[in-house]
């Protein structure tokens, strides 16, 4: 028990060390990746290639004045950004990165990662609601039927696969598609069944964790240049900080969950040397695509967005849960 | 979307959409009455930034009040001065070399260019697309990097003079002008390919903000604003001035009205613009840039003097009063932008925000020229 306990600790710690990284390092990679799409360096002034500046953009933001306005809800304003960054942190713990490396692995571990991932809509509607600011207001409303709307085909194709997999458990559901990418959940066929919208519904399941992360073109709750700064037009310091690392390491729980579900997690594309290196790879080839959907299109609007999931994603992704489960069924 | 939303007006609240918000690009306030996300009501409150161009006018005498004009709209700074110019020379009788008249005209386009583009890059990014502004920027570097060789500065211009000009081109603007049009045909395509047939921003734009050509006509809009909305109007063309008559160019003209309309106009102007450069290129003849004979004080006759020019944002006029003196006695702009704003509380009314701003956008507004 005591052994447990000191794992799930050290664990945890291990989470907060990695999500902090990388989320500071994320934005490291966003601003080069824009960079690159747009023709200019990005960072170079501090270190090589600019790598030292996450660290000097985090001294930056925690000694600013963290400023609380008058009139807003004082005890939600501040719990709304630790809420957002909790989440995503207690997700990694059960995100298994290869055969051993993992912190706890737990046979429902699935349905925790999206029982967690929706607690981030709270921590918008939190944000947005206590700051007594029309425009997060608007924002925090929006990120609220947005975070509805992406939840159901998510959950409807993650069913899908878990059908597929028989197993909650990520651990169980990586090792159904080892043995080389024709293995793999994003290929229609799937033990001996054909099932023609499987690489459909890895897209939708791209699309919703694109949306769930509020991400370029559907950052509509952030939408700048119309709701100023959404949600967190009133945070300053690191209670800004928490938001927006909250924003990356929802990137990088969205990317791990679309490689386990999708991607034989740390399977070898071809058979051989299966590891945590694989997984890393996948894992940042994604967030790699992540960013440059968002330095490429521009925004949709709300209208379009709940449109698309409404009548697009659900319809596709349920159809796909009655054929994925007809077949199991007959075959 | 599918069912018109019945505005409720006593459920609303009011948003103050700046004077300093990332999608007015500049200090213009408009207090919209919102239900929800839907426009009830706009009031556009402007002001902020008036430095009262036109009083500054009866103080200085006429040279003296050059530089003021590029401080209008300083995207495209150099057809206000050629406005200026044009109707000091019309009333004071001044002969203007035709070297200096073609350059005026070359430059007078290439600004043009580079206005468009940063609407362009300005526009896209309201709509949240950021890229398509760095790359509108590059493209306007050159055109800056050219004209700042030729007239000493980037943006407020004050190279044309009364009869000419203050400084005359060389082999090296010839021949960059040249490599700028084949550079900026190519950047064209590419704007086309990457962004007019983008999905989102077609669904974004395409019947959204439609204006009708009577609404143009009402609220005075020119520009390529009333070109979006079917009126083929443009003062290059139709009350021709300096050498446009010698030049050979289209003016493109949609029907539809929208957003998308205004944006394939100005995408299409910028074409059109690189022609009239082309040509301009060939033609340009060699000769003095200043008139050998000029009045050294100029003083205009008395009387009333109006001319126009097609600007970046329409027509652009200025209206001198003389006494006789050495200052006007009025002097009165016609901003294009003060007209074309105007449209917005109307065609507004029952719109998302977001549409709004883009909207918006789509007007091209430029805050110091409409205040002035």
């Amino acid at each position: 028990m005591s052994l447990t306990l000191i794992n799930v600790l050290a664990a945890v710690i291990i989470a907060i060390a990695f999500v902090a990284a990388n989320a500071a390092y994320l934005v490291w990679a966003e601003r080069k990746g824009a960079g690159f799409i747009q023709r200019r360096p990005g960072p170079t002034e501090n270190g090589p290639w600019g790598l030292l500046q996450p660290p000097v953009d985090g001294i930056k933001l925690m000694t600013k004045q963290l400023l609380i306005p008058g009139g807003v809800d004082k005890i939600i304003f501040v719990i709304a950004p630790v809420l957002a960054m909790f989440p995503s942190i207690v997700s990694f713990v059960t995100i298994p990165f290869s055969d051993t490396i993992v912190a706890h692995n737990i046979n429902i571990g699935l349905l925790m990662i999206f029982v967690f991932g929706s607690m981030s809509a709270m921590a918008i509607l939190m944000g947005g609601w206590s700051s007594r600011n029309k425009y997060s207001m608007i924002s925090s409303v929006r990120a609220v039927s947005q975070a509805v709307a992406y939840e159901i085909p998510m959950l409807i194709t993650a069913i899908t696969v878990v059908m597929i997999a028989g197993s909650l458990d990520l651990m169980e559901i990586v090792h159904k598609q080892s043995g080389g990418f024709w293995h793999w959940n994003i290929w229609p066929f799937q033990k001996g069944l054909f099932n023609i919208l499987m690489p459909a519904s890895f897209l939708i399941f791209f699309i919703c964790s694109l949306a769930e992360t509020n991400r370029a073109p559907f950052d509509l709750g952030e939408a700048e240049s119309e709701l100023v700064a959404g949600y967190h037009t009133e945070y300053s310091s690191m209670g800004f900080g928490l938001f927006f690392m909250g924003e990356y390491a929802n990137i990088v729980i969205g990317a791990c969950l679309t490689t386990i579900l999708f991607l034989g997690g740390w399977d070898c594309p071809f058979g051989l040397f299966p590891g945590v290196w694989w997984f890393i790879v996948k894992i940042y080839i994604l967030i790699f695509t992540f960013i440059w959907i968002r330095w490429t299109f521009p925004r949709t609007t709300i209208y379009s967005l709940l449109n698309l999931s409404w009548k697009v994603l659900i319809p596709i992704s349920l159809f796909n849960l009655l054929l994925t489960a007809g077949l199991l069924k007959v075959f | 979307m599918s069912e018109p939303i019945v505005l409720q007006p006593d459920e609303t609240f009011i948003l103050n959409v700046g004077p300093q918000h990332p999608a007015t690009h500049g200090v213009l306030r408009v207090k919209m009455t919102m239900d929800g996300e839907y426009i009830y009501n706009a009031e556009t409150v402007i002001g902020y930034i008036h430095r009262m161009h036109e009083k500054m006018a009866e103080n200085r005498t006429y040279p003296q009040y050059l530089p003021n004009l590029s401080r209008l709209d300083y995207l495209s700074a150099m057809a206000y001065c050629h406005g200026y110019v044009l109707a000091v020379e019309k009333a004071a009788a001044v002969e203007v070399p035709e070297r200096a008249e073609y350059i005026r005209a070359i430059t007078v386009e290439m600004n043009r260019i580079s206005s468009h583009l940063v609407w362009f890059g300005a526009f896209v990014m309201d709509l949240g697309g950021f890229s398509p502004l760095m790359y509108a920027f590059d493209d306007r570097e050159q055109i800056l990097d050219l004209l700042e060789a030729v007239t000493g500065s980037r943006l407020t211009y004050c190279y044309f003079r009364f009869g000419g000009l203050y400084n005359d081109v060389d082999d090296d603007f010839i021949e960059g002008t040249r490599r700028f049009v084949k550079r900026m045909r190519k950047s064209l395509k590419m704007y086309h390919k990457l962004v007019t047939t983008n999905v989102i921003l077609m669904k974004r734009l395409m019947g959204i903000g439609p204006v009708s050509a009577e609404m143009c006509q009402r609220y005075g809009a020119t520009g390529p604003v009333a070109r979006g909305s079917g009126i083929n109007y443009d003062v290059r063309r139709n009350e021709p001035y300096s050498v446009y008559p010698e030049f050979d160019f289209d003016i493109p003209v949609y029907n539809e009205g929208d957003s998308y309309a205004r944006y394939k106009v100005r995408m299409e102007e910028m074409e059109q613009s690189l022609r009239i450069i082309e040509q301009g290129l060939d033609k340009l003849p060699d000769g003095p840039i200043n008139p050998e004979k000029k009045p050294k004080t100029i003083k205009l006759p008395p009387g009333d003097y109006y001319t126009a020019v097609e600007a970046g944002r329409g027509s652009f006029g200025i209206r001198i009063v003389s006494n006789g003196d050495k200052s006007p006695y009025r002097l009165k702009l016609r901003s294009p932008t003060y007209s074309n704003m105007h449209l917005f509380d109307e065609a507004c009314r029952g719109m998302l925000i977001a549409d709004a701003l883009a909207f918006m956008g789509s007007l091209d507004l430029v805050i110091p020229e409409m205040d002035r």
